[in-house]
């Protein structure tokens, strides 16, 4: 690239003298194109790692599995620590995408992705009646509860019903941080606040329109109380002041704040581009009892986020269809 | 990459960071940023060139979108883009949603408009003595083209910097189209380093972040240091 400059002696006054060689002027121009070349193969070199090594199978194999799925399941690790097992024994490789549920639903919709792992059962359910998804599964469970500042304010601490808590919140205007991005804390924190005949609003009600790590983050640095679910509050507990005031169904707390996950298939009748086949590998895997069980064990400071409830004696109509949903339903 | 562990720079062992995981962030940086800039340039330089060179109707308002598209927020692009590329949208058969070459195309959309901006600039500014005296001396069109083009050389070097800090600094369009994926060994797939920081952030995991961010600095002042001296070494022998 460091190309003789003899011939470059023309300025823009003695321009008149200099011969006009083209293959002097080709390489000035050359060299800005050098520049970015070098940049582009600078990361080409280093390419193709572990992203193909796993062709050789037949199959799946070397196929990839779009996921999308929500902040508080991928933020807490959950996914990165057991992906590896489903990756090796299908050589395949799986992309979470991180989105809301909302957001993650509405990939699914585009036929962006080809499975969805969400927690927002009315959301999953509407997903479900207009065609989109299929092959529901209970996956697991943890729950979600009120944290806030140790200090207090509005005296919540130890209330045995959530519905009570926010009411209090919103009387004493304490501040309070709303994720406020149709994802599935948001879409319980709102199912909460209708169900305690509250409608929040005022300077002490905050949308943050973020991931829940984010929210929390937020709440911390305002000493204000937000809703998160118990596994990323647990997975960032070590890094904010926050403290548990309101507990969910794990450790004895109302029922209402149970965190139920579902997983989904994209409907391949919908989205025929859908990896329908690795998606419902996918979904067969993350529920036997191996996967289950794998969820169990995953730790974080020591304590267990996530509770599989996919493996049962008994039987469980009612993950595969909608809410409430029965055969004898005329308008089905 | 996780192949080759040996190589992992010493300076970052002892971060929280899984092997490999900051050096496959940094390569898709820079893969995807020099791809699109590279592209851009491409694009940009011969539209300046001919727009520097000849005068049409229209000419003021062309100029004034492609001044437009300077201030074009990322995140609009990356959601155009979404549309585009989504499998419900136009390209939608090419499967490019959360790969790299969607997040190539909004950054090359992202970085067009500068480079094309700022080249025009550079272009237009070269003395028409100069151009007059290549014509004179018998100078075929493209020899004039050439000889503004090694006049302005600094100023399409800028363009070509600035472009380049426009698309390795981006998150909103990446984050949408990219998807911010890693491998679950650890390995970026669509991650950047700017996608990096905010999910960093997002976790309460500052120090991550903060590390990240001095990468990316480092990232950008290297290159920036590296067209510098490429335009010094064009002075050397003046």
């Amino acid at each position: 690239m460091v190309v003789s400059m003899s011939e470059q002696r023309s300025t823009a006054d003695d321009v008149g003298r200099s011969r006009f060689s083209g293959a002097t002027s080709r390489r000035s121009f050359l060299k800005i194109g050098a520049v970015v070349g070098v940049t582009g193969l600078a990361g080409c070199s280093q390419s193709s790692g572990g992203e193909q090594s796993q062709q050789a199978q037949a199959g799946v194999s070397g196929e990839t599995l779009t996921l999308t799925t929500t902040t508080s399941t991928y933020d807490t690790g959950l996914l990165d620590a057991i992906h590896p097992d489903f990756e090796e024994m299908y050589g395949v490789t799986v992309d979470a995408v991180a989105q809301g549920t909302g957001a993650a639903l509405e990939s699914a919709r585009n036929g962006d992705s080809d499975v969805v792992m969400v927690h927002a059962r009315g959301l999953e359910d509407e997903f479900m009646r207009n065609g989109y998804g299929i092959n529901r599964r209970d996956l697991m469970f943890n729950d979600f509860v009120i944290v806030g500042p140790e200090s207090d304010p509005a005296g919540i601490q130890g209330m045995g019903s959530a519905t009570d808590a926010l009411t209090t919140i919103a009387e004493a205007e304490a501040a309070f941080v709303s994720r406020g991005d149709n994802s599935g804390t948001h879409t319980k924190e709102l199912n909460l606040w209708e169900a305690a005949g509250t409608d929040p609003g005022g300077d002490w009600y905050q949308e943050t329109g973020t991931g829940m790590g984010e929210a929390l983050n937020v709440a911390n640095q305002q000493g204000a109380y937000t809703l998160s679910d118990r596994g990323t509050f647990i997975s960032q507990r070590s890094e904010i002041d926050l403290t548990i005031l309101v507990q969910g169904p794990i450790e004895g707390g109302p029922e209402i704040l149970a965190n139920p996950y579902g997983i989904m298939a994209v409907n391949p009748g919908v989205h025929d581009n859908a990896n329908y086949d690795l998606a419902m590998a996918y979904i067969g895997w993350i529920t036997s009892p191996g996967a289950q069980n794998a969820i169990s064990e995953y730790t974080m400071n020591e304590e267990q986020l996530f509770f599989p409830e996919a493996v049962s004696e008994d039987p469980d109509f009612q993950q595969y269809v909608p809410e409430g949903w029965s055969s004898n339903s005329s308008d089905e | 990459m996780s192949l080759e562990p040996a190589l992992l720079s010493p300076a970052v062992v002892d971060l929280p960071f899984r092997e490999g995981y900051v050096r496959s962030i940094i390569y898709v940086s820079l893969y995807v940023s020099g791809i699109a800039v590279a592209l851009s340039t491409l694009f940009s330089i011969p539209v300046a060139i001919v727009m520097g060179f000849t005068d049409f109707p229209g000419k003021q308002f062309v100029k004034s979108v492609i001044n437009t598209g300077m201030g074009f927020p990322s995140v609009v692009v990356g959601l155009l883009v979404l549309f585009v590329v989504s499998n419900q949208g136009p390209l939608g058969s090419l499967e490019l949603i959360f790969t790299k070459e969607a997040m190539i195309i909004s950054q090359f959309v992202l970085a067009t408009p500068p480079i094309t901006a700022i080249s025009l600039a550079a272009i237009s500014g070269v003395s028409e003595n100069v151009r007059d005296a290549a014509r004179a001396l018998g100078g075929t069109r493209l020899d004039v083209a050439l000889v503004v083009i090694k006049e302005a050389r600094y100023g399409i070097a800028t363009a070509i910097l600035a472009g380049f800090g426009r698309a390795i600094s981006e998150v909103g369009s990446v984050l949408i189209v990219g998807g911010n994926i890693t491998s679950a060994s650890g390995i970026s797939q669509t991650r950047t380093l700017t996608t990096a920081i905010q999910l960093e952030a997002r976790q309460g995991q500052y120090d991550t972040a903060m590390v990240l961010g001095a990468v990316l600095l480092a990232l950008v002042l290297t290159v920036n240091a590296v067209v510098v001296r490429f335009g010094d070494e064009g002075s050397v022998n003046r």
